[in-house]
């Protein structure tokens, strides 16, 4: 279990599609929803470092059910996400949409297609409800990147 | 009219085969479905006069000088005649279908409310509301300048009816409460409130939102004295986009119409229109017929089960399910009333409900989580929300068992 855990430092020299095909078969080897969940709880579980002086409510993704709380940095022109969740399932979602898209330039976070979410079978089961926010956080991340690509043409 | 019903001997597993939905497979388990307080499930002979309405006589109403259109105006007003009967409301004149509870709230509002409240009046509503029955109350009184003013409740989740007392005066012009709570599952003391209203004022307007009693315990509308009572089809085993608007026919007859067009009027000249007697005043456009006749279908199935039998085994599976929650560490029922009904809703400490109802959902069971379109409510309690499982008497102690075995599961994981 652990090697897929790793930490999101180590996967940055590879790319966005590299990372998501990583993802889908990691979840292939679960046959039911729960395990995939399971799963998906310990990714959270391990999501840590979110700093407590961001947790306000400029920094708030609303969901209906859930509160996520998100900001970034700018680093060598790259995007640093952190990010953090009253739920510990859409904690689990964010540590994977943060391994896929952190350390990636405005324009790699732009173009990501993210299809793991489809493939993964997370689409059907999560994004379709606005609950979790799972969409408003895609969004935001997006709207990040499409101001830093400002910033940085200017 | 009066149907003949026969009292079948209450057996769960023959009243599940009534239930087509309850034997599918959800998530590759067998559907444990407990968020019946947000919809019910459906009896074959409540689908089977939808289908048939269809396949037989489907046609427009009211002026239609054929027989399938005769046909299916009568089967729309034997519905109502069904209704009146159903809580003994005085005539079929005084029932008005609209698209479920929220629309006659919104109905009354509008017509009612708009006419009889001034400036300075007051609207009296309670903490455990639905938004359904705060926001046109809300909406109001900002046009009217009128006040809000809410009866709290206690830790148990019950109306502080000493409270309720004090905000009563001579400004009061409503008071609209829910007959039982959604959230908490609290049976109000309905008949006590409208009671004090009038014993206050003889004037005020007392409106009951029963979508969460009908189909629980018998309402008998003349014996609680309301002014209005309001309910949708669809928590009741009947269709969606149907619901009724029970009114005393002298304040119905008073109000002018909340929405405008055909069916409504008794005669149209640009100089001037003439509306239609009540309630076709309250019904604009062509009605809702299928739904009737689903509706009217649902009220011979609960009359066919009988309160008795729905209150025993309804009260059996809140009994069973609380005793079983009571014992996992950690969770916290909100809403303890003394006189409550089936629902429960609860909350395990340091996890969040979203993450208990998608594990749930893993294991097949159907529940309801966050705040239930009562954030007041929620906010009373200082919960950001809560899973709440409501119980039907479809439902069996067997799947309450594997309810509890998941969430013990759930909870075991998301610690």
């Amino acid at each position: 279990m652990d090697s897929r855990l790793r930490g999101n430092d180590k996967t940055v020299d590879k790319s966005i599609q590299e990372i998501e095909d990583e993802v889908v078969d990691e979840f292939s080897f679960f046959e039911n929803w729960q395990d995939k969940y399971e799963y998906i709880i310990e990714l959270g579980k391990k999501l840590k470092g979110y700093p407590e002086d961001k947790r306000t409510d400029d920094n708030k993704v609303k969901g209906c059910q859930s509160s996520v709380w998100l900001v970034t940095s700018d680093e060598n022109g790259r995007i640093i996400f952190k990010a953090d969740s009253d739920s510990t399932i859409v904690k689990g979602l964010i540590a994977l949409l943060v391994r896929v898209l952190n350390g990636r330039t405005p324009d790699e976070v732009l173009n990501a297609k993210l299809e793991f979410i489809s493939k993964t079978g997370l689409q059907q089961h999560l994004a379709q409800t606005r609950a979790n926010g799972l969409a408003a956080m895609i969004k935001q991340m997006k709207m990040y990147a499409i101001a830093y690509k400002a910033k940085q043409q200017n | 009219m009066e149907s003949v019903i026969e009292k079948k001997i209450f057996d769960v597993d023959e009243i599940r085969k009534d239930f087509p939905i309850l034997s599918v497979e959800s998530n590759g388990k067998p559907l444990v479905y407990f968020d019946n307080a947000a919809t019910s499930q459906k009896p074959v002979s409540v689908i089977n006069a939808i289908s048939d309405y269809y396949k037989s006589y489907n046609a427009n109403i009211h002026r239609g000088v054929y027989s399938i259109s005769i046909k299916a105006g009568e089967a729309y007003e034997n519905a109502k005649i069904k209704v009146k009967d159903f809580i003994n409301a005085a005539s079929e004149k005084e029932i008005i279908f609209t698209r479920g509870t929220t629309e006659a709230i919104n109905l009354i509002a509008y017509s009612y409310g708009l006419e009889h409240v001034r400036e300075g009046d007051e609207v009296i509503i309670s903490e455990m509301e639905h938004h359904a029955n705060i926001v046109p109350w809300q909406v109001l009184c900002e046009k009217k300048k009128a006040v809000l003013r809410v009866i709290p409740i206690n830790d148990n989740g019950e109306l502080l009816i000493d409270e309720y007392k004090k905000l009563l005066s001579l400004k009061t012009k409503i008071v609209a409460v829910c007959h039982i709570s959604n959230s908490l599952g609290t049976i109000n003391p309905v008949k006590e409130i409208i009671k004090l209203a009038k014993e206050k004022n003889k004037d005020i307007a007392v409106v009951i939102d029963g979508a969460q009693a009908v189909h629980h315990t018998k309402v008998d509308v003349r014996d609680l004295g309301a002014d209005f009572y309001v309910f949708s089809s669809h928590k009741m085993y009947g269709p969606m986009g149907i619901g009724v608007l029970y009114g005393r026919a002298r304040l119905l007859e008073a109000m002018p119409p909340y929405q405008t067009g055909g069916d409504m009027i008794s005669s149209v000249t640009f100089a001037k229109t003439t509306y239609n007697d009540i309630p076709m005043k309250f019904e604009a456009g062509t009605p809702n017929v299928e739904g009737a006749v689903g509706l009217s279908a649902a009220i011979d199935y609960i009359n066919s089960v009988g309160f008795d039998a729905i209150h025993k085994q309804e009260s059996e599976l809140l009994d069973h399910a609380s005793e079983e929650l009571g014992k996992i560490t950690g969770l916290r029922i909100i809403g303890t009333a003394k006189e409550k009904t089936g629902v429960i809703s609860f909350v395990a400490e340091g996890l969040n409900a979203l993450d208990i109802g998608i594990m749930l959902d893993t294991n097949g069971v159907a529940v309801r989580t966050g705040q239930h379109c009562t954030e007041p409510l929620m906010d009373r309690f200082k919960v950001p929300g809560t899973v709440r499982a409501s119980f039907a008497f479809y439902n069996t102690n067997e799947e309450i068992d594997v309810f509890v075995t998941a969430l013990k599961k759930a909870v075991e994981i998301l610690s």
